[in-house]
């Protein structure tokens, strides 16, 4: 049970049950991801300006882990330089494989996802969020 | 009941895994010993090519294989030439589709029902989409069964061909088939049926049925992967033309012109799957041995335990309360089915979450996805206590957030 207390942490199911800058306002980039083995279907929407993530929306369903990402995503990527944003989802990814990152508190909120490294089945609806606004970012850099 | 203990013992499964709690035979079935020794009998002792070679070791493996059609054709009471092999029941759905949407035209309709799994309807979505064919759905009744009644509403001078499953994968019921195929030939149609589910736990009489296609994977039936079986009346497989050509399965080639051979060796190019073949043979001596009607009687007793179980549990809702077969689908309120996967996944009990490959029935439930446990020869009342133990604690463990 300690082991799902860790996967399932309170701040994960507070997000999951009140998401934060949850719905599309059609301000910004949108990419749409699925995961069809399971139901995940999450877009992200980034706004960004001069170089900065402005906002983060994001819209869809899924399990809680999957969902409740998207939400603390939001909140950590705001504000960022792009090339900071890029960096925190890198780390983010690492930290979910399992391996070591060196500059943890970047990922700020998004420490509490660290559990998921020990159920590989869950990496996938810890992840679908973070590489929308991944995919969304490669974009930016290339238009430029 | 059926002896479990014993029954275990064949499965080398439960020896590496002394705790396995396996609830996904809907997906595939686990391998008895005696299917993997066949096969490894062949790779070790007559591991050579079939029909082709003029050698001892070639004979004997085509022997074993067209010994392996034979079997085949027996348990479903068809003919040997009415066999053709397919890597799993997709390819053959897949093949059928193929090969009989070229007698079809504009405007015609195919039927289908909302039960159906992927592989059965969407080759046909794709056909109806290329070749500007409908697509009819036959309405469910409220329980989420397929009806004779409705099936007949819906029937026009268009209709040609009727794609149905035998059991859903998810609501474990059994479709009216008999009544079915019989209004269908009334009007001109032809019938193929998804067996994929039925085989392991019904006897199929495709006579019996009339049906005039059938097709069901060998893995779901103790069987190895690798290998499925498509059905069809040898009358209507003759009008057929194969939808691979290469190696064996023509009988004269000259320079611009192929002679290809008779059914139902013009369906199989290349070099089959030998040793699945042989290994489905003995998959079905296996099933024979321990009885049909035995199986089935075994998973409906430990269905009826894990319903009554379950519905002692509050906050719990099963979605197919009258399922023919050893197939449950159900939800803890609130949960999405893969947080609640995860509970059982760490009590080594393997079941699926999702839509099963068939989201329209999960779309008709209004649901984002279903846990599904499906029970079969292997399983007992204990391993039913051990789900029932997760789910209590998937019930009380989210109890604790407010989850919406």
């Amino acid at each position: 049970m300690n082991q799902m207390q860790n996967l399932y942490r309170e701040v994960i199911m507070d997000h999951y049950s009140h998401p934060r800058n949850k719905g599309l306002t059609g301000n910004g980039k949108q990419n749409h991801l699925r995961n069809p083995s399971c139901g995940d279907d999450i877009t992200i929407e980034l706004e960004i300006k001069d170089g900065k993530v402005n906002h983060v929306h994001h819209d869809g369903h899924g399990c809680s882990i999957c969902c409740s990402s998207a939400s603390v995503m939001s909140e950590v990527l705001t504000g960022k330089t792009i090339e900071e944003a890029k960096e925190i989802i890198h780390s983010y990814f690492q930290m979910i494989k399992g391996e070591e990152i060196q500059n943890e508190d970047i990922l700020e909120e998004a420490l509490v996802y660290q559990g998921v490294a020990q159920f590989p089945a869950r990496t996938k609806c810890a992840t679908i969020a973070w590489k929308a606004a991944e995919d969304l970012l490669g974009d930016q850099h290339e238009e430029k | 009941m059926l002896d479990c203990k014993k029954i275990r013992k064949m499965f080398p499964i439960y020896q590496n895994y002394p705790d396995l709690v396996y609830l996904d035979s809907g997906a595939t079935s686990l391998k008895p010993q005696c299917v993997l020794d066949k096969m490894n009998e062949y790779y070790t002792q007559y591991g050579v090519n079939i029909h082709r070679g003029v050698y001892r070791l070639s004979y004997q493996a085509t022997e074993a294989y067209d010994q392996a059609r034979q079997i085949v054709a027996d348990f479903i009471h068809a003919h040997f030439n009415e066999i053709v092999f397919t890597k799993n029941v997709t390819e053959a759905l897949n093949k059928i589709c193929q090969m009989y949407q070229k007698k079809l035209k504009e405007n015609d309709e195919i039927i289908t029902c909302e039960l159906e799994h992927h592989s059965s309807v969407l080759p046909w979505m794709k056909a109806c989409e290329e070749k500007n064919m409908k697509l009819v759905y036959i309405p469910l009744n409220d329980e989420g069964r397929v009806t004779v009644d409705q099936f007949k509403k819906i029937i026009t001078h268009q209709s040609k061909v009727l794609v149905i499953t035998y059991v859903s994968n998810v609501m474990g019921y059994i479709t009216p088939l008999k009544e079915m195929i019989q209004l269908a030939h009334q009007h001109h149609m032809i019938v193929i049926v998804d067996a994929a589910q039925a085989v392991s736990h019904l006897p199929i009489d495709v006579k019996d049925l009339d049906c005039d296609f059938l097709a069901f994977s060998g893995h779901k039936m103790l069987g190895p992967t690798g290998i499925g079986v498509l059905y069809g009346k040898k009358e209507l497989l003759k009008t057929l033309d194969p939808i691979d050509y290469g190696g064996d399965m023509n009988e004269e080639v000259d320079l611009y012109h192929v002679d290809i051979k008779d059914i139902p060796f013009r369906f199989e190019a290349g070099t089959p799957m030998i040793a699945e073949a042989i290994g489905l043979k003995e998959a079905i001596h296996l099933l024979q041995s321990i009885g049909l009607d035995q199986i089935r009687q075994h998973e409906l007793e430990i269905l009826e335990y894990a319903k009554e179980k379950l519905s002692q549990i509050p906050n719990v809702t099963v979605y197919n309360k009258t399922s023919d077969i050893g197939i449950l689908s159900f939800n803890v309120n609130g949960v999405h089915p893969h947080d609640a996967a995860t509970f059982f996944d760490e009590a080594n009990i393997c079941l699926r979450a999702g839509h099963h490959c068939a989201q329209l029935i999960t779309k008709w439930l209004h649901c984002i996805g279903t846990l599904r446990a499906t029970f079969y020869i292997y399983n007992t009342k204990e391993d039913v206590d051990k789900m029932i133990e997760v789910v209590q604690e998937v019930v009380s463990f989210f109890h604790q957030f407010e989850v919406k």
